[in-house]
């Protein structure tokens, strides 16, 4: 693998090996330092802390080491092409992680870099190593086939779940689509998943999708993403995930959130035995250091 | 002039009578003269005979002679649209977007009078800086320097980019 650009463009082999051995270095630390002579660049045009935190961490893990390339910060690359800022700093590093607004931007960058491209993130776009990272947690419950698998949230603007419900589609799950009217799938989404042959069952009431599901994947409506802004306090509350409402839930099934929440679960959900949001999150050290190792190694 | 003559001419311009009320082949020729360089697009979708131009890039200041026929009688279409033009031949590029436009399009380049190359026009199955992605958050639409590229699934054309689906009026995002 040179690049990891979008889920969908990966085999499902691929992605097997890289949870494999994501599952390994969770279980032993990988020995001595395997990416020593390397250096990770990091290149955000927009800001996260959190994915640039992890990916940082898992390099310097592996005994490499990372340059911060600056992005929507640094004056030198305001009015400059994307591609030409990849043509200068491909000679600084030995791997980018790419974090930029708008689409297409990872692939964009291959196209000009020598050294691989990780895709954090694009615009309203992938985030595929988040994908890994979710796909990961799920597997450590059950294996992936066949599940029935909930997606909450705004799935229009929502990266996380595009991602994530291509990559599903490869292991044959049943994506139930839970979310408010004008905040479901965009078409090209639904008709690309249509084409995978995945399997698409929209609900717009969280109770009635509940009882059916495995695993319930949550993630944040902004307000100023709402349709109709005077009905969304109603409308937000119930799709609130709470004690009472999981008492409905089988047994087994598994709550995820790609973290930061702000009140879409509540805490007192967080001692349930379904919650493995936290779980999640620490997972993602182990998978990019997995990503790290396919792209450099 | 002798009987015969006169019956003959008679004769020819009875079979053009009856051409034109049927409709049949003669009729194109009526309306547009062979050329004697130049490339004859022939078959277009009916009423696109003008989108033709513009993809072509012919306006009302250009240079070369063009003859247009629009809802000829055909055989095979109902109707079609024909175009020559003369003294130029088309390039690759611009035969793909004819034939987003018009699939069924054939393209017949004319030198001194003979038709040298009679091709019919193919949907490639990728489209490189052909059609503009009208989605504003696409990389391309931020003025690196990429072309455009998209995936032709049956009519539908996907940004390779960003996933954009093109489904309805494929014209107006030729570039
Ligand atoms: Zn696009």
């Amino acid at each position: 693998m040179k690049h990891f650009i979008s889920i969908q463009s990966i085999p499902r082999e691929s992605i097997d090996k890289l949870l494999d051995r994501a599952e390994q270095i969770a279980r032993h630390r990988p020995t001595g330092r395997p990416l020593s002579e390397k250096i990770l660049g990091l290149l955000f045009f927009e800001p996260s802390t959190r994915t640039r935190m992890s990916f940082e961490s898992s390099m310097l893990r592996l005994g490499g080491q990372c340059l911060n390339l600056g992005g929507a910060e640094s004056s030198v690359m305001k009015g400059e092409t994307l591609a030409d800022t990849i043509r200068v700093v491909d000679g600084y590093v030995d791997a980018i992680v790419l974090r930029h607004p708008r689409i297409g931007a990872a692939q964009l960058s291959t196209e000009f870099s020598s050294v691989p491209i990780i895709n954090a993130g694009d615009g309203a776009g992938q985030h595929p190593s988040q994908t890994l990272i979710d796909l990961y947690t799920i597997r450590q419950s059950f294996p992936l086939d066949g599940l029935d698998v909930g997606l909450l949230g705004d799935l229009h603007y929502g990266r996380t779940t595009h991602s994530l419900a291509y990559a599903l589609a490869k292991y044959g799950v049943t994506i139930h689509t839970i979310s408010p009217k004008g905040l479901g799938f965009p078409l090209s989404v639904k008709r690309s998943l249509t084409r995978f042959g995945a399997c698409v069952v929209e609900h717009e009431s969280i109770k009635e999708a509940l009882p059916h599901l495995d695993v319930l994947y949550v993630t944040r409506i902004q307000r100023e993403r709402f349709p109709d802004p005077a009905s969304h306090y109603d409308t937000l509350h119930s799709y609130r995930i709470t004690p009472e409402l999981l008492s409905n839930a089988q047994k087994h099934l598994i709550v995820l959130h790609p973290l930061p929440r702000i009140d879409e679960i509540d805490p007192g959900v967080d001692v349930l035995p379904h919650a493995k949001y936290f779980e999640q999150a620490k997972n993602g050290i182990p998978v990019r250091m997995a990503l790290l190792l396919g792209v450099m190694k | 002039m002798n009987k015969i003559d006169v019956d003959q001419m008679e004769n020819q311009k009875k079979t053009a009578f009856k051409n034109i009320q049927s409709g049949s082949k003669y009729q194109a020729g009526l309306v547009i003269r062979p050329i004697e360089n130049g490339t004859v697009i022939d078959h277009i979708t009916a009423g696109e005979a003008l989108n033709v131009l513009r993809i072509l890039g012919i306006t009302g200041s250009t240079v070369e002679r063009i003859s247009v026929a629009t809802n000829v009688i055909s055989k095979e279409m109902g109707q079609k649209d024909l175009v020559k033009i003369e003294n130029r031949e088309l390039a690759q590029q611009e035969v793909d977007r004819i034939a987003l436009i018009a699939p069924q399009a054939s393209i017949n380049i004319v030198r001194n009078c003979v038709v040298i190359e009679k091709s019919v026009v193919s949907n490639p199955e990728e489209l490189v800086g052909v059609v503009k992605c009208p989605n504003p958050c696409c990389i391309t639409n931020a003025n690196e320097p990429v072309s455009t590229k998209f995936y032709v699934r049956q009519s539908v054309l996907i940004c390779s980019y960003c996933d954009w689906h093109i489904e309805k009026n494929i014209h107006s995002y030729i570039l």
